[in-house]
């Protein structure tokens, strides 16, 4: 058959338009487009049966309880527990995303071991058999050579069995070097017990309050227990109370409250003073306070009425001396006021001259353990374990100097200074230390002046970090032996912060440990088995969900039930017999306001750095332990962090006179550091000031973290508190140049 | 089964309360499986059902004063149910709900088109550019209750339907068995996922329809100028614009309430002689 060009072309061409009208190619594009939809990497969770497991939140201090809703055995929703007396159902956004951190990336996934050098991010794993092994070696070899006192260990948490069981590890082995972070729970507490001669927490009576006046606490923004601040905001909203802000900067607490008031940073004190000198000057206060128990209120009102007139006042703090009478008629005429401070966030320990200011403004206007004001609320901590028994290794190791000073002249009353443990570590002063622990805590970033922390571990021959993630110090650590995420653990979180009964909640496993990890009090008494005695017969439990169960043999009902156990009845002890000062009465002039307002002076030259750094702390950045899960980093606005940019406040005044505009780049330097960053123009801002968010600037974790935005702990470096010696720097003097 | 009467599920939002904290955001994501990406900073591009927008009232230190607003999407019903977006779907992939109130999203049916995108005058719709990708074992926390989206696909706030379904589920179970009286579900027992986890109680969310419904109380819409709320500190957002939509806000301050629509200068305000 002769096929021609012509016919083989009909042919073509007639077969393609056959084709075209038959149903085939319609066909074909319709099953490909379903093919090639059966995208296999889109997940399709499984389905099952629904359940849901209370347990208690460990995210942040305030012990917030939570319902974790489980599908097939699967963690799929954390929600608030109603009818929980801290957060009654409320939730914050930490503690919505806890499932990213249980099921995240950056878990350590077993025990590991540096191989390379320090940093290098190179790790072998190691069987928990091993890891035991190996740090009981180390610490046995501590011991040998009589110097216990080489290991110290930094706790992020202060109080609850696994703290307990860590220090009682460190003195049984004869070490005093149990260092824990520090926050403005520890400057309330020296408050108390300077003033009221109490060893005791602070308690807040929101439920009864009706004016809370804040001294830049970041009511809205973090401080206390967040969620329960939300809820005393939510409810004077409702009732008609009021929430004074007084912060140099709109911060969402000052834009919510009913007044804002700005005032220079770091005056404060001087602010309270002022307040306090119109409250006697026309004698608002609590006459029968102050008459019956007010020890040294002679001296107190003197100091008050000379120097601290409202136009005085003024000049300090730069608040119009009317609004300074205004405000103190108002307060001291409410029925129930409150005053609190700490800023921020609360991670900052403070001023203890503001604290003891604003605690006797309390005082005048008849708060102490009154409805509506400030309780000393007893501590748990005794769980009844016998005094652990010390042979004369450990004896002498215990009677060496703690490395922080703490305890000792001039910070007798201190437990833990953990900023001048790390500078004295770093300067080399004091004896050297061969073991680290670190529990709970970052402080590779979570600490003032990172460079001094690592200069520590540099000086440090054994890191060892329990962290459940791979963070700082993780990254810089020996040997890292995870513990459980929360949702995995058994613990217990006594005294949340600001509670103001006796309260302790149940922190309980609701899946099953999703890795090779381990409950940090379970390693305790396992190293202490391998240590041996004496420290091993100081551990005699059989693991630690028995500890736990045996320290709180009344509780333990209403812990496994309700998830909390908390004393309904608990009233505070009335003012006959609540201070056990040795006056028996409240001291209005403890050491360290006998010379009344003593600012805490922030490093820097005027001339070299003429503008303030002052960072702020924001809910939708984590910036203690914990880095920021994914969920909470997406919220971050574009005006805070672009790409991997962070952007800093600035007055558009002062934005104009250096010549930056929104967006523009420059180069924030400090006396301590200097970091890249992008201004954003904020008019909530006084003029001068430059505010920067607390919580980024992680190196370590994932892409979804690691080197966004810049740690503020590189640029603001600790300014040890003269009455405390804890960190009380509240900023840094600083210049913006162009990049 | 009895007809039932319609709902209209809505929300109270109280902008007074509303600390600006995010929890609402992250409820939503978890709840609604809805992916991240290693740098969000582009918000063009960045999925949150749940946007919480920051208000500022435009004046200097120290009378500067910003406000947060939380936006879901606001279930517009325009008139009988001719919401913007509904109305220009080709593939009637969204769809109003009579009985409900809410508009619906279904997947399956999304070609990505985008045009509801464009049609949206709150910017509540959000587009899938990439696939979702979940990091090594977080696709565990996935709620099977909702439909994982794939890329080229349009989603939005749904006001939790899934929640909606199984308390209907529940309902009508409990009603066959003889445990309740009506299918009709209580206040408490449809509650959307950010509704529940605001800390400081600032979302309020119910049926419009019905008087015992704190929504309807606190709200008061006017069933006839178009739902507008009768409340004085309420306001909806763009209210002008005719897209009646379910969520009102709540303010005492007068600025932030001239926020939530397009005002030309001196505008609404009383008229000095």
């Amino acid at each position: 058959m002769k096929v021609g060009r012509r016919s083989f072309l009909s042919f073509i061409i007639g077969g393609a338009a056959g084709t075209a009208l038959s149903p085939l190619p319609w066909k074909l594009t319709d099953d490909l487009s379903i093919w090639t939809q059966m995208w296999p990497w889109t997940p399709v969770p499984k389905d099952g049966a629904v359940s849901y497991t209370g347990s208690t939140c460990t995210l942040c201090p305030a012990g917030c309880g939570i319902n974790v809703r489980m599908v097939d055995g699967r963690a799929v929703k954390i929600e608030g527990m109603e009818g929980h007396p801290i957060n009654d159902g409320g939730i914050c956004i930490l503690g919505l995303s806890g499932l990213q951190l249980l099921y995240g990336p950056t878990r350590v996934k077993g025990p590991l071991k540096r191989v390379g050098n320090r940093g290098s991010g190179r790790w072998v794993s190691i069987s928990w058999e091993e890891a035991i092994e190996e740090v009981a070696g180390k610490l046995t070899e501590i011991r040998e050579q009589g110097r216990p006192e080489a290991l110290a260990v930094f706790s992020g948490k202060r109080r609850g069995t696994v703290p307990a069981l860590v220090s009682r590890f460190t003195t049984a082995f004869g070490s005093p070097n149990f260092v824990t972070a520090a926050s403005t729970q520890d400057s309330y507490e020296l408050a108390l017990h300077r003033m009221q001669g109490v060893q005791a927490a602070a308690g807040l009576d929101l439920a009864n309050t009706d004016f809370l006046l804040s001294f830049g606490s970041g009511i809205l923004d973090g401080w206390g227990s967040p969620v329960r601040m939300f809820r005393t905001h939510s409810a004077l909203k409702d009732g008609g109370g009021k929430l004074v802000q007084i912060e140099p900067r709109l911060s969402n607490t000052a834009a919510k409250a009913d007044q804002w008031i700005a005032i220079q940073p770091g005056t404060e004190a001087a602010l309270a003073f002022g307040l306090a000198h119109v409250i006697i000057l026309e004698k608002r206060y609590r006459t029968q306070f102050v008459s019956q128990y007010g020890e040294g209120f002679e001296a107190f009102r003197q100091m008050v009425m000379t120097d601290y007139t409202p136009d005085k006042v003024a000049k300090i703090t730069g608040i119009d001396p009317k609004t300074i009478v205004t405000l103190a008629r108002e307060f001291s005429r409410s029925s129930t006021p409150l005053a609190v401070c700490g800023k921020g966030g609360g991670d900052v320990p403070g001023s203890m001259n503001e604290f003891f200011a604003v605690h006797a403004l309390n005082a005048l206007v008849g708060g102490i353990n009154r409805p509506g004001g400030i309780w000393a609320v007893p501590e748990s901590g005794d769980f009844g374990w016998p005094d652990p028994e010390m042979d004369e290794t450990a004896a002498r190791g215990m009677q060496q100097d703690r490395l922080d000073g703490a305890g000792a002249p001039p910070y007798v009353a201190m437990a833990a200074l953990p900023n001048r443990f790390f500078e004295a570590v770093a300067g080399g002063k004091g004896y050297p230390l061969e073991a680290l622990f670190v529990v709970e805590s970052n402080p590779c970033f979570t600490e003032p002046d990172p460079e001094t922390v690592k200069a520590a571990f540099s000086k440090i021959p054994f890191v060892v970090s329990f962290s459940s993630f791979m963070d700082e110090t993780a990254q810089n650590a020996d040997l890292i032996l995870p513990n459980h995420v929360y949702l995995e653990r058994y613990e217990d979180v006594p005294n949340p912060a600001g509670f103001n009964r006796p309260f302790v909640g149940l922190v309980q496993p609701v899946v099953d440990p999703q890795f090779n990890t381990r409950n940090v009090g379970d390693v305790m008494i396992a190293l202490a088995q391998g240590v041996g005695d004496p420290v091993a017969s100081a551990f005699a439990w059989d693991g630690y969900e028995a500890c736990l169960e045996e320290a709180y043999p009344d509780q333990w009902d209403s812990l496994t039930s309700e998830g909390y156990w908390m004393a309904e009845d608990f009233d505070p002890a009335p003012w006959p017999e609540a201070f056990e000062t040795a006056s028996g009465k409240f001291e209005f002039v403890p050491e360290g306001l006998q010379r009344g307002y003593v600012p805490v002076e922030i490093a820097g030259e005027k001339g070299g750095f003429p503008l303030v750094l002052t960072p702020y702390d924001s809910m939708r950045i984590s910036s203690g332990y914990v880095g920021n899960p994914p969920f909470m980093t997406k919220t971050i606005p574009a005006e805070v962090l672009k790409g991997k940019e962070l952007l800093v406040e600035l007055n558009p005044q002062t934005a104009d006179q250096l010549g930056f505009s929104e967006g523009s780049r420059a180069v924030l330097a400090t006396p301590v550091g200097t970091a890249n960053v992008r201004v954003h123009l904020y008019d909530g801002i006084m003029p001068g000031l430059v505010a920067m968010a607390r919580g980024l600037g992680h190196t370590a974790y994932d892409k979804y973290l690691a080197d966004k935005g810049t740690n503020v702990n590189r640029l603001i470096g600790p300014t040890a508190d003269p009455v405390s010696g804890l960190n009380a720097a509240w900023g840094i003097r600083a210049k913006l140049t162009r990049a | 089964m009895k007809q039932e009467r319609p709902k209209k599920f809505g929300m109270v939002i109280d902008l007074d309360k509303c600390t600006g904290c995010g929890a609402c955001l992250v409820a939503c994501m978890s709840e609604n499986n809805v992916p991240f990406k290693p740098d969000e900073s582009d918000k063009l591009t960045s999925i949150t059902w749940m946007r919480v927008y920051q208000l500022n009232n435009g004046k200097p230190y120290p009378e500067t004063d910003i406000c947060y607003l939380p936006r879901p999407c606001q279930h517009c019903e325009g008139d009988h149910g001719h919401s913007p977006c509904v109305s220009v779907c080709p593939a009637t992939a969204t769809d109003y709900g009579m009985e409900t109130g809410i508009v619906s999203q279904i997947y399956t049916r999304c070609f990505g088109c985008r045009y509801c995108m464009a049609a949206c005058p709150y910017h509540a719709r959000y587009f899938n550019w990439w696939d979702p990708v979940w990091p090594d074992g977080m696709e565990k926390y996935l709620n099977p209750n909702v439909s994982v989206r794939m890329r080229g696909v349009v989603e939005k706030c749904s006001f939790c339907y899934h929640r909606y379904q199984t308390a209907k589920d529940k309902a009508i179970y409990q009603f066959a068995e003889g445990e309740r009286d009506s299918t009709d579900l209580e206040e408490d027992e449809y509650q959307t996922a950010c509704t529940q986890a605001c800390p400081a109680g600032a979302i309020i969310f119910g049926d419009l329809n019905n008087p015992s419904h704190r929504v309807h109380q606190i709200a008061q819409p006017d069933e006839k100028h178009g739902g507008r709320p009768k409340n004085p500190n309420a306001f909806r957002l763009l209210e002008r614009l005719g897209t009646n939509p379910k969520v009102y806000y709540l303010s005492s301050r007068d600025w932030v309430r001239r926020a939530g629509d397009n005002y030309l200068e001196g505008e609404g305000k009383l008229k000095r002689h």
